[in-house]
């Protein structure tokens, strides 16, 4: 036993400063974060009794929170569809070695290293809502291209305004998942293509049979990480259009609520968008750990 | 007796196969092309509209002529933009390089010992890790605050470095498990405690070396998270003693804005992060084709 | 070899705990318990920029002057309209690490500071700097909770005016002069959008729309009535009902693109000739200065119709933190804050009125005169939408009710919201 220790003690101490760093920063945060959603603490007062779901129960009454739900919904099935659409496009399109990839690649990525702070300064002019004579942004742009049929409200429109908001953040992570992707295909051994054409396969069935059942962890990992950046998403959705109620999702909600000093209500906002994240990721998790076992 | 050859186009691994026309496959390729083409004009209509405003003067800006080329181009607004920017963005590098390689250090250590050395329950330290990447930070400013307070850290960058050291951690081991996990074969390890290598030697001799393609990967990310964050800069720290975002921040985020100031102060915040991105991308890309983002 | 192993990771767990607890540099603190000993005064505020900060900059310049001990710090956090500094704000007041001093709305706003006790009763301050003779009655008892004074103004807004286009208005045939009523206005803007102009009133992003629909309550219930509202009142009240009725038909005349705008591009529709009117508060005629624009000939503005002797009041004022780290420096700023010549410097940069009775109209422009002249005899009414009427959660309730509405709700709706935020708040 003695021996084991030393084995894989001096590991344990290796990562015991972020164990520790991660147990407070994180587990600590998130614990006096559930404290608090289960006081009654609706101002700067000090809480003052412990209240047990009912601000949760609140949450899931309020119209309000709902209807950011559905906004959060929305956004993040666009995001998602958006950013696997054009970021699998692109590695297909590179894929095969094209001249010039590294251009496209850098083109394709850069948009990854700009801050939303500073993407939503021009994205709020783009997505402006005016149509006709007074349009600008996109909506101007169409009309130049005399594409005026696309001209639209974007995150202003009531049931679908969302999707528009996903835009900015589709245009600003697509490369990254483009280069998930193109890291996935060049990862298929090209015997296995060799193989399949051996074999007769047209281009399409390979793809469909051969790379794209190989290319699945890179996709639920690519899932996951841009699922849960959606989630978390503030910026982008503050410098676009501000707080307001068309376009709220619950990490906007949760900054308004604090900024009524309403403190339980916003921590339970919070810990019901963990709760979210954690659906997303815990099957994630589960299956990741369970396949290395098994490696 | 001539032979003739019928030609056929030359078959190279990864090229489009022989059985295709000529014809097509040049239609192929220009569709390829096209496609390739559209998108890198999609992808920097932000930039040409960010460009084309900051050059403009202040008084021809505006969201309905934001595709007009400026009647009198200036430099008038980045002379301003950069005097805003200039004394956070070189306290913006003594935060952003720290804190990147501090994580990304970090995140080898953990991420040699979490895939290869090993102790008993380390994937559930792992997946404990990960999940301390999905906390809304909002919620947590707070007591985040109160507790860098108790530890006694100045407010500005000696704290935000900390704050990003400890919150990067989780995707720097991310990064660097999944990488050790695949490049590092196990046996590599066996035989070098076969030869009575230590965890530290272990790490130094055998690990270290091969790690470059991980660390790319990881100070890239980390640089950018760190540079173009907003949140805990705000929180954290003030415009006296803070980065650059604030400061871009307070440039484009009051109500009478100066949109020309606003755009060139976009552009300049980008260009760190853009020129880590140019340069190393390539890296960055074979970085995680070495798999250090799978899963 | 197993033993140093130990070590090193001994030796590396050491070295991040110290590298985490070890900078106990001599970087100031923000807050500063470094503001004792130099006389620093840190203001709080959120003008970053821009006019804002124009304003900011005069009473730096006064308080040079009055306050040599002191040195003045900008602690101004920018962005969200408010609601950065607002939050940064509040973690600091929670945390005890105050600023010396912190803007905030005057009235109903300082509800949540005053409960919390995170701000201090200056009531003697008033007595001391002679504020009591020099500021009117009627802002006086406004600003008075439980017999103390928590904040001086700065300045005072008015937020019922509105602005309009005298060559879009003559083109269509209809008079410059105010509609007498919210019904006459109603059909103004019917004539002007049958003289072609689609969108006849911009308006902008819900909080906007928010003081269009006070103007209109005011209007349509008097301001008494009004008042009484955020105190206690009867929100789903018929006559309440009829008033959002007539508010729902004003949206109707209003631009389809209005949540993606602030209001300075609903005041540019205006000016530029694409719309009729506007509302907004009278920081507008400071823009309209910076523009060259001159009234009556390129603008024309009145209280909102309905409202004519109703003063809807907003201020900008200025407090003193409980635990402050330098109490007497903030009381020298608050000082200015409240002096004639610092609200002089303060509101000619800014484009609002001073608090004080004894000002010179002459000091200002055109626009200011005829507030000043207002200020000192219409009825008081307060604003939601900028704090005197209520606390942030109230106003907030009511800028997502008011967003809902805009977005295809109905009067129904709206109501029910309006009685839901005032429950919530009152009790």
């Amino acid at each position: 036993m003695r021996h084991r220790i030393k084995t894989w003690g001096p590991g344990l101490l290796l990562v015991a400063p972020s164990i520790v760093a991660i147990g407070v920063f994180v587990y600590g945060l998130i614990g006096s974060t559930i404290n608090l959603s289960l006081t009654d603490r609706h101002s700067a007062r000090p809480a003052e009794n412990y209240v047990g779901t009912e601000n949760y129960g609140n949450l899931f009454s309020d119209d309000r929170f709902l209807h950011s739900l559905r906004n959060l919904a929305v956004l993040t099935v666009v995001f998602i569809v958006g950013t696997i659409f054009f970021g699998l496009l692109w590695a297909l399109l590179l894929e095969k070695g094209v001249k010039g990839e590294g251009f496209f690649r850098s083109i394709y990525l850069f948009p990854m290293a700009v801050s939303f702070v500073a993407s939503g300064v021009v994205w709020r002019w783009l997505l402006n809502s005016a149509e006709g004579q007074n349009a600008g942004g996109l909506n101007a742009l169409f009309g130049m291209l005399g594409l005026d049929f696309l001209q639209n409200p974007w995150w202003s429109h009531p049931t679908w305004g969302m999707a528009a908001m996903a835009l900015p953040a589709i245009w600003q992570l697509s490369g990254y998942i483009m280069a998930l992707f193109l890291a996935g295909f060049r990862g298929i051994p090209a015997e296995l293509r060799e193989a399949a054409r051996m074999d007769g396969a047209t281009e399409f069935q390979l793809y469909r049979h051969v790379i794209f059942p190989q290319l699945s962890p890179v996709a639920l990992s690519a899932l996951i990480i841009v699922g849960h950046m959606s989630m978390k998403m503030f910026d982008l959705i503050m410098a676009v259009s501000g707080a307001q109620f068309v376009t709220e999702v619950p990490s906007v909600y949760m900054w308004q609520t604090l900024l009524t000093s309403d403190y339980a209500k916003a921590a339970a906002i919070a810990i019901v968008l963990l709760v979210i994240v954690a659906l997303l990721v815990i099957p994630y998790l589960v299956q990741n750990a369970r396949a290395e076992r098994g490696r | 007796m001539t032979t003739e050859t019928v030609s056929r186009p030359q078959t190279t691994p990864g090229r489009r196969r022989a059985v295709s026309t000529p014809a097509r496959v040049v239609t192929a390729r220009t569709v390829r092309y096209g496609l390739l083409v559209l998108f890198v004009i999609v992808v920097f209509i932000p930039v040409y509209v960010l460009l084309v405003t900051s050059l403009k003067p202040a008084s021809e800006t505006g969201v309905t002529n934001a595709w007009s080329l400026p009647d009198a181009w200036t430099t008038e607004s980045w002379k301003l933009a950069w005097e805003s920017l200039s004394p956070s963005l070189w306290r913006t590098f003594t935060l952003a390089i720290p804190a990147s390689i501090i994580a990304a250090v970090l995140g080898s250590l953990n991420g040699f010992v979490l895939s290869r050395w090993r102790f008993p329950y380390a994937d559930l330290v792992f997946t404990l890790f990960l999940f301390g990447m999905f906390i809304p930070y909002q919620a947590v400013m707070i007591p985040l605050r109160q507790l860098t307070l108790d530890i006694g850290l100045p407010s500005g960058i000696p704290t935000l470095i900390l704050a990003h050291v400890v919150y990067g951690i989780p995707i720097c081991t991310l990064i660097f498990r999944g990488y050790y996990a695949t490049t590092i074969p196990a046996d590599l390890i066996e035989a070098g405690r076969v030869d009575g290598a230590g965890m530290i030697r272990t790490y130094a001799s055998i690990i270290l070396p091969l790690s470059a393609p991980g660390f790319v990967v990881t100070l890239i990310w980390q640089f950018t998270s760190v540079w173009n964050d907003f949140l805990f800069a705000i929180f954290l720290s003030n415009t006296r003693n803070g980065p650059v975002t604030i400061a871009l921040n307070a440039l484009a985020g009051g109500q009478l804005t100066d949109y020309a100031a606003s755009m060139a102060g976009a552009l300049i915040t980008s260009f760190p992060t853009l020129v880590v991105y140019i340069i190393l991308g390539r890296y960055f890309i074979s970085g995680l084709m070495a798999g250090s983002l799978k899963s | 070899m197993r033993r140093t192993s130990w070590i090193a990771g001994l030796a590396v767990a050491g070295l991040a705990l110290a590298a985490c607890g070890g900078d106990d540099g001599d970087e100031e603190e923000t807050g500063g318990t470094t503001g004792e000993a130099s006389g620093e005064v840190e203001v709080f505020t959120w003008w970053a920029a821009g006019g804002e900060k124009a304003g900011l900059d005069g009473l730096v310049s006064v308080f040079e002057q009055e306050c040599p001990d002191f040195e003045f710090v900008n602690g101004a956090v920018a962005g969200g309209a408010g609601s950065n500094a607002k939050q940064v704000l509040a973690s600091r007041l929670q945390t005890n690490e105050p600023p010396d001093t912190f803007q905030a709305h005057a009235g109903a706003e300082l509800t949540d500071y005053i409960d919390a006790g995170q701000i201090e009763d200056v009531s003697d301050l008033y007595d001391e700097f002679g504020l009591n003779e020099a500021f009117p009655e009627g802002l006086l008892e406004s600003l008075t909770v439980d017999d103390a004074i928590y904040s001086v103004p700065a300045n005072i807004h008015r937020a019922n005016i509105v602005w309009a286009n005298p060559a879009v208005l003559e083109g269509a045939g209809v008079s410059t002069d105010a509609p007498a009523s919210v019904d006459a206005w109603l059909a103004d803007l019917e004539t002007v959008r049958a003289s072609g102009i689609e969108a006849p009133l911009a308006i902008a992003a819900p909080w906007t729309q928010t003081m269009l629909m006070e103007a209109v309550l005011i209007a349509e219930l008097g301001p008494d009535a009004y008042a009484e509202l955020y105190d206690g009142g009867d929100w789903s009240s018929s006559d309440v009902t009829s008033a959002l009725e007539k508010y729902g038909q004003l949206l109707g005349y209003a631009n389809a693109d209005r949540e993606s705008l602030d209001w300075p591009d609903a005041l540019n529709y205006v000016t530029g000739g694409q719309a009729a009117y506007t509302l907004m508060g009278d920081w507008v005629a400071a823009n309209l200065d910076l523009e060259g624009m001159v009234a009556p000939d390129d603008y024309v503005y009145w209280p909102a119709p309905g409202t004519d002797g109703v003063y809807q009041w907003l201020a900008d004022s200025f407090v003193l933190p409980v635990g402050a780290p330098n109490p007497e420096g903030t009381k020298c700023w608050l000082k200015v804050v409240g002096s004639a010549d610092g609200q002089r410097e303060f509101n000619v940069a800014k484009g609002s009125i001073p608090a004080r009775t004894d000002a010179d109209p002459a000091d200002y422009p055109p626009y200011q005169q005829s507030a000043m002249e207002d200020w000192a005899q219409d009825t008081l009414a307060p604003s939601l939408a900028h704090g005197s009427a209520g606390p942030v959660g109230w106003g907030d309730a009511v800028n997502s009710a008011v967003g809902q509405f805009s977005s295809g709700g109905d009067v129904g709706q709206l109501q029910d919201a309006l009685v839901a935020a005032a429950e919530s708040q009152m009790g």
